[in-house]
């Protein structure tokens, strides 16, 4: 099995989001950057296949320099080739974003072969788009499914399960080659080893410079949410406290006595 | 014309599907448009006649079988062949992961940009909307170039409109797309019962959430009596899932659950903006947290400043003590 993840970089945000001076952008001075939850996922996902079955993995990201950093991090837990499309940093909107990556798979299906799956992230932690995968897969003709949490791939074929929203399980069944959109929860991604980690860092990776395109939405600038501030109540220290606790919660109808 | 995706369980309109509905309705009122809806498979009419007195001119139906189950690509043909066919200046449905999932394919197969969840939309040249970043915790206000705008409205940042008794009903119209054999590849093929029981988070009155500081998988039997006592649901921060210390499907947040319930107990949590997102729905927070200048201190209505293992357990025996229980 041939296949390919695509990653994003994201800031670790913590407690709080601070925006630049011009409001275009969040304030990451501070903040340590990952990958996006989701595609944390995806990469964890094709380790584990191409362990299980053979075949080879890829981890492409379209961003800045730095997020060859977000590369070697999905090396250092076995993916083998990485390839960075370099942009200044700036937002790319789901378009360009798209058909950025649809040139680089079509250049390195050209040289390499067609890969077999093609796995995203069902949305980008921080803009929040849900649309690249889909539109890489229509772009290259092949069928997509969104919001995935297990993949079966065997034979040709995947069997991949999602949430309905009902509960229990929608289950798809198709042909490869495929793209899949998937969710947190599909697996729990392992830590990086030591030696994994240094063998990431001695690993070369493929530069490309994408063609920037102009889609939409175009960003305006961004805020912050207003009036989710509350005042807390301190009702205690320690487990002096419980008392007082029973007693709010018999206040408001949590307890009943 | 504006067009709005209506998604539908039996002959019920989905309530995110009224939400976009009723963005739509005051968009259509605002330009004076007509307000056409489409929905799909087995229940569609029946579903369509539940729109009555939510200004809706025409109701498209597409009662193919083979739409019934979810087939994300097909309902996209169907819209597409739509937007070629009325040209609607706005096509919307509900940010739910069916309606981002359509709308997201729309956008591929006509080359029109999509907005995902709006949370406000202003209709004029530029076309203005608001919409979610960071699943709400940070907002982006953009504009739209195209002749076709594609929108996804966030779940419950529109309230329901109510319906108007007496107004006129939409008219139905049967549509029946051209689908090829691609079209229809991605689709349901069978349904699988939910894996576990017991108090489903999502619906549970009272919630014991623990984060970071609760140290260890083991430490979580404090939690769980805690839980047992109020009848509660124990749901968790991200950190936990990944330390592997609970499943995912316990995970609250942005990559995980929203819950919503009468009050919340976040113990040993700081409070980052992923898990927030998860929880601020709840109509009571209580933090039991060592560091009064936690993140979660600003979201929280209650605290109490402690260490949770010390906490936790005297609230637990001070319940049964006033219970007898």
């Amino acid at each position: 099995m041939k296949i390919l993840v695509c990653v994003k970089r994201v800031p670790a945000t913590g407690g709080r989001i601070a925006l630049t001076a011009d409001s275009l952008d969040i304030d990451a001075r501070y903040l340590g950057f990952t990958i996006s939850p989701h595609e944390e996922c995806a990469v964890e996902e094709a380790v584990r296949i191409v362990e299980a079955q053979g075949g080879s993995s890829t981890v492409l990201t379209l961003g800045p320099d730095a997020a060859a950093d977000q590369l070697r991090d999905a090396m250092a837990i076995g993916i083998e080739r990485a390839v960075l499309l370099e942009t200044d940093g700036s937002d790319w909107d789901p378009m360009a974003t798209a058909g950025a990556i649809v040139d680089a798979i079509r250049a390195l299906e050209a040289e390499d072969g067609p890969f077999d799956l093609l796995l995203f992230g069902n949305e980008a932690a921080d803009t929040g788009d849900f649309q690249v995968g889909i539109r890489v897969a229509t772009a290259l003709g092949r069928p997509a499914v969104s919001g995935i949490k297990a993949i079966e791939a065997a034979d040709g074929r995947v069997v991949a399960r999602r949430e309905a929203s009902g509960g229990g399980w929608e289950v798809f069944e198709l042909p490869l080659p495929v793209v899949l959109g998937v969710k947190e929860g599909l697996n729990l991604p392992r830590y990086p080893s030591v030696p994994g980690r240094l063998r990431a860092k001695k690993k070369e990776i493929v530069r490309m410079t994408p063609a920037a395109r102009r889609g939409g939405p175009i960003k305006e600038r961004l805020r912050l949410p207003v009036g989710t501030e509350s005042t807390v109540e301190v009702i205690g220290t320690g487990p002096e406290a419980a008392p007082a606790v029973v007693e709010l919660l018999t206040r408001i109808g949590v307890v009943s006595r | 014309m504006i067009l709005t995706l209506i998604e539908h369980v039996d002959d019920r309109p989905e309530r995110l599907s009224l939400e976009a509905l009723s963005l739509a309705g005051k968009l259509a009122a605002a330009t004076g448009e007509p307000l056409h809806t489409v929905s799909f498979g087995s229940g569609a009419r029946e579903a369509a006649k539940q729109l009555n007195g939510r200004g809706v001119d025409a109701a498209h139906v597409v009662e193919d079988d083979r739409l019934s189950a979810f087939a994300p690509v097909a309902w996209a043909a169907t819209v597409s062949q739509l937007i070629a066919g009325l040209g609607p200046s706005i096509v919307l449905a509900a940010g739910s992961d069916r309606g981002n999932e359509v709308m997201a394919h729309v956008g591929a197969r006509t080359d029109l940009p999509l907005a995902a969840n709006c949370t406000e939309v202003v209709p004029g040249e530029p076309f203005r909307l608001t919409r979610q970043r960071w699943a709400g915790s940070l907002l982006e206000d953009a504009t739209l170039d195209s002749p076709t705008k594609l929108l996804t409205i966030a779940p419950h940042a529109v309230a329901v409109e109510d319906a108007v008794e007496g107004d006129a009903q939409p008219a139905i119209e049967p549509f029946s797309p051209t689908l090829t054999d691609e079209d229809l590849l991605v689709a349901v093929v069978r349904r699988l019962a939910p894996d576990k029981s017991g108090i489903s988070l999502t619906d549970a009155r009272v919630v014991v959430g623990g984060g970071r500081g609760v140290g260890s998988a083991d430490a979580f039997s404090e939690l769980e009596e805690l839980a047992a006592v109020l009848g509660a649901a124990v749901g968790v921060s991200r950190v936990v899932t990944s330390a592997g210390w609970r499943p995912h499907s316990q995970q609250i947040g942005q990559t995980g659950l929203r819950i919503a319930p009468d009050l919340y107990i976040a113990c040993g949590i700081s409070g980052a903006i992923q898990h927030i997102v998860g929880a601020k729905a709840a109509k009571r927070i209580l933090a039991i947290n060592t560091d009064r200048d936690a993140p979660i201190m600003s979201v929280a209505d209650y605290a109490v400043i402690g260490d949770l293992h010390q906490v936790v357990p005297a609230i637990t025996a001070e319940i049964r003590r006033v219970t007898g229980r």
